[in-house]
């Protein structure tokens, strides 16, 4: 590897100025301390940034917390004078609070002092919501560059090659930051006869509501920006309006292969949205809310609770709904509005630099928030394969992580989330593409009968599954354990054909291959 | 309503058709058709093919395809150069195939100059044919699989493929342009252990081509795509002068090695596959498709065969009198199956070393004329579809 530079250090006198020569010292200075640490030890610091990502969250939550504790104390003693309003940076350092077993008085004897600077501001709501939003801007900035990188790593896998290999050392993990740093210093081009306004325009349309999604998507019990009510509406909405973006951006172009693209997605929407929304139905619909805490929480008890092998409809609902939610990210197969054999590039034809980059988060971004609604809605959310009622109960770290890493929490839930992604990634490099006119025939004769039907089925069910009806339940408990049987073998399938894969790789590639091919 | 379309018409008779006539008369929205065109720098025109697409919104209502922007004069060039040197220029023509274009353009001056070819060398020559043909079928596949969208494929294609170019550069030394057979003969014997690594590379090819057919041939998406779309009746496939896995693919069983043998073909045990339209109807996209896996099958055989006849004759595998042979004042015109169909060379000599006059009969140039007749009232995706199938190598079309 000695022979290579930093990809990012220009060899010639061309030198970055301005936010460009900022960017790019940044870079460079990440990369110098992170490529000697990840090469070593590659597997440590992924679980550390994982848990370092959880860990930020909590001491948020706790901070928050404080905050809050203090404030609700500090306004029920006589030092504040304004019942209403803000509390003064000297009204929070006179605060004393009363002995708790939270707060012991011992840790603020002598005052708040310092701290009351940090406290001052987090008492806004606004101010948190500025926090929190940083930090999902930031998390869902990881998601797609990692996604792009790993995606791009299966598909070397499965092509028998090797991906990425060489930016950063470690299996290239810099490759993707660095082809970012790169579409951020390229020129923007805009077509002279496309439309400009929307041309600039339709990415953020396409990456904003991608974004937004995420805001009511938990990750975990109190790891959510936004408990909504409607949470799933809300999440579906803004997936349908990214669509809009990716019209617009064909249209703006004037280009014909982008308006073709724009149309394709226009015509896909119209044929995928309905199943999609209507297999979404059938989970709401057995548990009686559309809002994602109750869905997670209905399923708490292990792998068998799961609602995905709860009925057969349910079972039906949740394969419909991974194909129609993989048309909705424009996924293979249902890649046409990009589908790059037929339509050069389709919508994002005239797009290059970071323009096109936002819409590539955007996708990506949208793949992990179908995935992790998929997750929530049918796959148990952020509980782990074990019940509750198994997990330790201890305060002590341990116990912590324990729960954290197989019963309950965000890591489950990103787990979960990256499998279904892994599986849409797999599907996208396994088979071709389908044409527009089997797009609408698929989603419109195949998956919408077959959703109502589904929808009808649950509702009788539903209406049957009840106490008054104790035949019925007891046959129901016996159909659900089968389905949980099925969807065991299925799993342990996957994750079997997946670590067969991993272990044989070698040999699977072929031996031809390997004394051929350089570093396979 | 018909006052409606009759003035519509008249403001516009420049973009408006009867079509529109009738959708106005209806009730229904305008419609507008589109000039589209794909390529010359588009990913599926295999290389530098624009075709002109008369379109009503998804569906092709009409293709025009243009060609000549490869054009680099090879059949002129042939009347400044003495045969031995003309060979490089026919490797250039379609490149995927260099070893079989080497084959046809010696084959036809040595039927001119009845020049001797030992029998050595005209096994060696079938070997290089036939793993030619695998290479360029093998290509044909991948780039037919990425057409439909699928990539994985064309990266196992390639794979193989690599271990057929190693074979060749260990010949020749070229892996793309090779030169190696020539007038009289191949340039060079075969290296020391090229039987044996080439059998290695059939056992392990062998397998793969099964895989190829799970993965793609018989994929429900692809069949979905492929079968019923572009179909050529065996007729039009004739009309049209189709050869090659078009015209197999059509049902018509028609290969050079089978009807006008050289380089001792008629030694050699195998089948012709034809399109008998497995997944639909005979002559469609599919079909021709399969046709080449069947024929990678096929050469597979053949190299056998000739890997063992090669092991039991000794002998020169070049007549140095090729290098400076004298052109007599006569004519010949010769064909042999390419991977893409038939290629002829029509040489006329002059009695000096150089050739009065050098003719290409190209199957893809050929090939690519019935597109006009075929991608008429298909979808947008079709065209990739059906132009993948009848697999052009542009060099070759253009020359």
């Amino acid at each position: 590897m000695s022979q290579f530079t930093y990809p990012w250090v220009q060899q010639g006198e061309r030198s970055f100025r301005g936010i460009a020569a900022l960017i790019a010292a940044l870079a460079r200075g990440v990369y110098r301390v992170a490529a000697p640490i990840l090469r070593r030890f590659p597997g440590p610091v992924f679980f550390a940034a994982v848990i370092g990502v959880c860990v930020v969250v909590w001491a948020y939550v706790i901070v928050t917390r404080f905050a809050d504790g203090i404030a609700q104390s500090a306004a029920n003693t006589a030092v504040v004078t304004s019942m209403r309003g803000a509390l003064t940076l000297a009204e929070i350092q006179a605060w004393r609070p009363a002995a708790t077993a939270v707060w012991p008085e011992s840790m603020f004897s002598g005052g708040l002092g310092a701290l009351a600077y940090v406290v001052w501001p987090l008492q806004f709501a606004l101010v948190r919501d500025l926090i929190a939003m940083t930090g999902i801007i930031g998390f869902i900035s990881l998601v797609p560059l990692y996604t792009i990188w790993w995606e791009r790593k299966v598909a070397g896998r499965i092509q028998s090659r090797l991906g990425p290999m060489r930016v950063g050392g470690w299996h290239g993990w810099a490759q993707s930051p660095a082809d970012g740093l790169k579409l951020i210093c390229k020129e923007d081009f805009i077509p002279k006869e496309g439309d400009g306004p929307l041309f600039r325009l339709a990415p953020y349309l396409a990456f904003v509501p991608a974004i937004c999604a995420f805001i009511a998507l938990p990750f975990a019990g109190s790891y959510v920006f936004r408990d909504l009510d409607v949470a799933l509406l809300f999440i579906l909405s803004m997936l349908g309006i990214e669509v809009i973006g990716v019209i617009i951006a064909g249209w703006a172009s004037n280009n014909k292969w982008s308006v073709y693209g724009a149309m394709r997605e226009a015509c896909q929407m119209v044929s995928y949205e309905i199943p999609m929304g209507m297999a979404l139905l059938i989970p709401v619909m057995t548990v009686g809310s559309l809002r994602l805490m109750d869905l997670a929480e209905y399923q708490r008890g292990g792998f068998a609770e799961w609602l995905a092998w709860r009925n057969p409809w349910c079972f039906i609902a949740f394969f419909s709904y991974y194909v129609a939610s993989l048309a909705s990210c424009k996924r293979a197969p249902f890649d046409l509005p990009e589908s790059e054999s037929e339509l050069v590039a389709g919508f994002h034809t005239e797009y290059s630099g970071f323009r096109w980059s936002l819409f590539f988060f955007a996708e990506y971004a949208a793949m992990f928030a179908v995935s992790g609604l998929a997750v929530i809605l049918f796959l148990g959310g952020w509980y782990g394969p074990f019940p509750q009622s198994w997990a330790p109960t201890g305060s002590g770290v341990i116990a912590a992580m324990a729960r954290g890493v197989l019963f309950d929490g965000p890591i489950i839930f990103i787990l979960k989330g990256a499998f279904l992604l892994y599986v849409q990634i797999w599907i996208r490099w396994t088979l071709p593409r389908i044409r527009i006119d089997q797009v609408l025939y698929a989603c419109v004769q195949v998956l919408l009968p077959l959703t109502m039907i589904v929808l009808l089925g649950n509702t009788i069910w539903v209406l049957f599954d009840r106490p008054a009806y104790p035949g019925f339940q007891s046959l129901a408990r016996v159909i659900s354990g089968g389905l949980t049987i099925i969807g065991l073998v299925l799993t342990l399938l996957i994750l079997g054909f997946m670590a067969y894969g991993y272990i044989h790789r070698r040999r699977l590639v072929g031996w031809l291959a390997i004394e051929h091919l350089p570093g396979s | 309503m018909s006052i409606v379309a009759d003035t519509l018409l008249e403001s516009r008779p420049d973009v408006l058709t009867d079509l529109d006539r009738e959708a106005i008369e209806q009730g229904d929205v305008r419609t507008e058709e589109m000039l589209v065109n794909m390529g010359p720098q588009h990913p599926s025109t295999h290389g530098v093919l624009r075709i002109v697409l008369r379109t009503d919104g998804e569906m092709v209502l009409e293709a025009i395809p243009h060609i000549g922007y490869l054009h680099r004069c090879a059949e002129k060039i042939g009347e400044n150069l003495a045969p031995y040197q003309y060979i490089p220029y026919t490797d250039r023509m379609d490149y995927l195939a260099g070893m079989n274009n080497n084959l046809a353009f010696a084959l036809a001056v040595e039927r001119l100059t009845g020049l001797e070819v030992s029998k050595r060398a005209q096994i060696i020559r079938v070997i290089f044919a036939e793993l030619n043909r695998i290479a360029s079928h093998l290509v044909s596949m991948g780039a037919y699989g990425l057409d439909m969208g699928a990539f994985t494929p064309f990266l196992y294609a390639f794979r193989e493929r690599e271990y057929i170019l190693d074979l060749f550069e260990s010949a020749c030394g070229a892996r793309l342009t090779y030169s190696y057979i020539t007038i009289g003969g191949v340039t060079d014997d075969v290296p020391e252990r090229f039987i044996d690594i080439c059998r290695e590379f059939l056992d392990y090819f062998e397998p793969k081509i099964a895989e190829y057919n799970n993965l793609l041939s018989y994929n429900h998406i692809f069949v979905k795509r492929t079968a019923n779309v572009g179909v050529i009746s065996a007729g039009d496939a004739l009309a049209y002068g189709l050869t090659g896995p078009c015209l197999r693919g059509s049902g018509v069983k028609w290969d050079l090695r089978k009807v006008h043998p050289d380089c001792g073909y008629e030694e050699y045990e195998f089948d012709v596959p034809v399109g008998r339209g497995l997944k639909g109807t005979m002559g469609d996209c599919w079909d021709r498709y399969f046709v080449r896996i069947c024929e990678m099958e096929q050469s597979v055989r053949i190299l056998r065969q000739a890997l063992r006849r090669l092991e039991g004759t000794p002998g020169e595998v070049r007549n140095k009198a090729g290098k400076t042979v004298k052109l007599p004042s006569d004519a010949v015109y010769y064909e042999i199956e390419n991977p893409r169909g038939q290629l002829g060379f029509y040489v006329v000599g002059d009695g000096s070393t150089i050739p009065y006059r050098v003719k290409a009969r190209g199957p893809s140039f050929c090939n690519l004329s019935i597109t006009n007749a075929v991608v008429k009232d298909c979808l947008l995706a079709d065209v990739p579809a059906i132009v993948g199938s009848i697999d052009v190598v542009m060099g070759e079309v253009d020359r």
